[in-house]
């Protein structure tokens, strides 16, 4: 219990800060704390966590879990995608969005920034993702701790969504 | 902590001792103290043998439990409104507890009894009955939710029940407080021969489970007590004991005793069930609800229906006997190769052991000893096998181990009396702490036993465990019956009182619990299946807000335009498709309780507004680093105010 308690006032004094960037234009809000590092935070926040991954190394990682290799060829299949925005309206919008950060990262251009792979196993697998895989980790950082929650999607169901995913890339 | 650091080192020692090749159970207390530790001990998470259910009693609920360690698992909420999740609170469980004299929040939960099929337990559903408000219940072995509650009209004190037939053809529910059938304004004092005592009989739908009520044997007004169904070659009868065939209606303890021998009734269902298919009995008035849980609408309806087939038992030739019985007995049991029937009275020292053969052939020989209202009595010396004349007192209930052993509570002199089919010897007894009333082998009552362990659930508690009190829980004992002699192992503490309780090897359904409730199978009328359909809408004063969750927040967390007046309905679907991720919802000042939403799963819980002014609900189950910031707030208009109805997550407000 107690280490949940100090768990969770690390995350609420970590919500403080990242809120405090809203200080300078409301002027309801009478707390001014922390308002020069939250700047910085917001301006440059991958060097917070300290490790920086390259977009190519961002690329090559396939992630952990069950998928090994995807072939993804060069179209898109129409009825997979189809397929794969429904599953994904269903059971991934309760926390990203496409178009901004919300609980999860912004999912718009994931696959231009994410191996095939990787996009599955973090959605087929996320329990040990978070724990394991160095993007995955700094992702749970970003968003505040929040874990990406295993919805038991099938491989199929998976598959459709990353070719949702990219035919929304292809088409934004 | 420190009991577990004490069992570490008390186990350590067992295994150093053991080591030593110190194996016998006739060596020192301590070691035969350490290593009945160890059969008990499940190891942090290991898992038990048997899941074992027991009776709540007046909790009106079913308590889950693991042998051998005596830890429990769940309550699962039955007869009772369980604040825990919002069962018999929520609008979609409200209807479980409805009845012919309206809702009813409360029941006194009696005799569980898993399904069967070839006299084997199958696990597919448990059973279990009411006697307050007569009803029977179904609980899904796959949800460990209560699935269906049927009432039983024309009965009172539905105590010889929820009995189930080795095929789960029939659940017997007999009536144990005599009444006048039809009811009717009579004086108390002219019952005898007036009041009656209907045996009822419900039909399962083998794919659902469904419960029919298909008929009642409207039987002389005896108190029927409890009840076995023949097993193996008797299968087809059902015995009931009855006492109180003096009809007397004041001062029972007295004046119900005063015969030398009360009834067991034997009655054929096949025959009678045949007769009614075929037209026999007779359509007479009897109201009752009859409550199904739809798992795909999430939703519990309530059929009330009118009227019930009763069958007079002298009308089916060669259906139903009378056996008598010492006095005042309690507990009928039959063993598994449907030979023998026990009868315990109560009130003397012995069991009766009738032979189910030796039944038939009374039967056919017409061997009677008169008859009671039209119905004959058998002949008890024709009847009668044999008597296992323990010393002991009070004898209550048997079950059986499958290797050709009996096992006895005895109430009065506070003990477990081990004795031996065919030559009706005993073999062992033990003490129980205290006053045990009803004993469970896992399938100890049907006709394969899983004969290793055996529970006495006791009545007194007294000083087993430190004091709370006045109010103490009721204790059940853990015995080890692999050997000649049963050796005690372990106490635990129940819940409410465990009158009787059911036990299945854990194989048999851990793989079937169900996890999580697929999104895409939710029906449930005010489902959202996605932030996207979350909304809230307005009809007169009746506000219907389609919230989800997912960890962690609900969608949508602001909401405008309620007013002072308004009845609020918050429909929650929990968006998680993982096992274990429940949300909670509480709303400040409801006047109904808490839910707990399994995932995948939509409840609904009303709040009526009473002060203007800006009101928070939140997530009740931690479910995440950011619990503590699943929240939300209603601001709460005056009943007059413009308002306007909106809503937001994350400052997109819609309207």
């Amino acid at each position: 219990m107690k280490t949940l308690i100090k768990f969770t006032s690390i995350v609420l004094l970590g919500m403080l800060i990242a809120c405090g960037g809203n200080g300078e234009k409301k002027e309801k809000d009478q707390i001014k704390v922390g308002q020069k590092s939250s700047t910085e935070k917001k301006s440059e926040p991958k060097k917070q966590s300290g490790t920086e991954i390259s977009a190519e190394d961002a690329l090559a990682n396939i992630g952990i879990g069950p998928i090994k290799s995807v072939d993804v060829g060069e179209g898109i299949n129409k009825e997979m995608a189809t397929r794969g925005e429904k599953v994904y309206n269903n059971l991934c919008t309760a926390c990203h969005k496409m178009e901004k950060k919300f609980v999860g990262p912004s999912l718009g251009g994931v696959t231009e920034r994410r191996s095939p792979e990787w996009i599955m196993n973090m959605i087929m697998n996320p329990e040990e993702m978070i724990k394991k895989d160095p993007i995955a980790k700094q992702l749970l950082v970003e968003s505040n701790m929040a874990v990406m929650a295993n919805q038991n999607v099938s491989e199929e169901d998976t598959r459709a969504i990353l070719e949702y995913f990219r035919e929304y890339d292809k088409t934004h | 902590m420190k009991t577990i650091q004490k069992l570490l080192l008390g186990l350590g020692a067992g295994l150093l001792l053991i080591g030593c090749g110190n194996n016998s159970k006739d060596g020192s207390s301590g070691a035969m103290a350490s290593s009945n530790a160890e059969k008990v001990y499940v190891a942090p998470g290991e898992h038990d043998e048997f899941y074992a259910f027991l009776s709540g009693g007046y909790s009106g609920n079913l308590t889950v439990y693991g042998l051998p360690s005596g830890r429990m698992f769940k309550e699962i909420p039955v007869f009772s409104q369980f604040p825990t999740n919002g069962y018999g609170y929520s609008e979609e469980t409200k209807a479980m507890l409805n009845t012919s004299f309206g809702f009813v929040p409360w029941g006194d939960a009696h005799h569980p009894d898993i399904s069967q099929t070839n006299g084997e337990l199958d696990g597919r559903w448990v059973f279990i009955n009411e006697n307050n408000t007569p009803r029977i219940a179904r609980i899904s072995l796959e949800t460990f939710e209560t699935e269906e509650i049927i009432e039983i009209p024309n009965s009172a004190g539905n105590h010889a029940s929820s009995f189930v037939t080795e095929n789960t053809e029939y659940i017997v529910a007999g009536t144990r407080f005599a009444v006048p059938n039809p009811q009717r304004d009579m004086p108390i004092d002219e019952m005898k021969g007036e009041f009656k005592g209907p045996l009822s009989f419900i039909s399962i739908d083998q794919e659902h489970g469904h419960m029919n009520l298909d008929f009642q044997l409207n039987m002389p007004g005896f108190n029927y007590d409890l009840a076995h169904p023949g097993r193996d070659k008797s299968h087809g009868w059902f015995f009931f004991t009855s006492y109180n065939t003096e009809e007397a209606h004041s001062m029972m303890e007295v004046n119900a005793s005063q015969n030398d021998k009360d009834f067991i009734a034997a009655v054929n269902w096949q025959k009678i069930a045949e007769y009614v298919e075929n037209g026999g009995g007779t359509k007479v008035a009897g109201t009752y609800a009859h409550n199904t849980y739809d798992e795909s609408t999430m939703t519990a309806t309530t059929e009330m229906k009118e009227g019930v087939i009763s069958v007079d038992p002298r009308n089916v030739e060669g259906a139903v006997y009378y056996m008598p019985v010492p006095k005042s007995p309690h507990g009928l049991d039959v063993d598994p190769s449907g030979q023998y029937i026990i009868g315990n009275g109560k009130l003397s020292t012995q069991l009766s052991v009738y032979s189910f053969d030796k039944m038939m052939k009374a039967i056919e020989d017409k061997d009677y000893d008169g008859d009671a209202y039209g119905i004959p009595i058998l002949s008890f010396e024709s009847v009668l096998e044999g008597v296992v004349d323990s010393g002991g007192l009070g004898p209550l209930h048997t079950e059986f181990d499958g290797k050709g052993y009996g096992y006895t509570t005895f109430f009065i002199s506070s003990e477990v009396v081990k004795w031996k089919i065919g030559t009706w010897e005993v073999i062992d007894r033990l003490p129980t702490y205290y006053s045990v009333g009803h004993l469970t082998i896992p399938g100890g009552n049907s006709r394969k036993p899983f004969g290793k362990y055996m529970f006495s659930m006791n009545k007194i508690t007294k000083d087993r465990y430190l004091p709370t009190g006045p109010e103490l829980e009721h204790s059940a004992q853990l015995y080890d019956i692999t050997g000649d002699k049963m050796e005690l192992l372990l106490d635990f503490p129940t819940h409410g009182e465990p009158h009787y309780a059911a036990a299945i090897p854990a194989e048999l359904i851990k793989s079937k619990s169900k996890k999580y409730y697929e999104l895409e199978e939710n029906n449930h009328k005010y489902a959202a299946k996605s932030e996207a359909d979350t909304r809230v809408e307005r009809n007169g004063n009746e506000v219907h807000i389609y919230a989800t969750t997912v960890r962690s927040h609900f969608a949508p967390d602001n909401i405008e335009g309620i007013k002072v007046g308004d009845k609020v309905y918050f429909h929650i679907t929990n968006l998680e498709q993982d096992f274990d991720v429940p949300h909670g919802f509480a709303m400040i000042g409801a006047n109904t309780s808490e839910i707990l939403v399994m995932p995948g799963q939509t409840k609904t819980i009303t709040w009526e507004p009473k002060r203007e002014g800006v009101w928070p609900f939140y997530c009740t189950d931690f479910c995440s680093a950011l619990h503590q910031e699943m929240q939300g707030y209603v601001r709460v208009s005056a009943k007059n105010s413009n308002t306007k109805l909106r809503w937001s997550l994350d400052d997109e407000w819609k309207e």
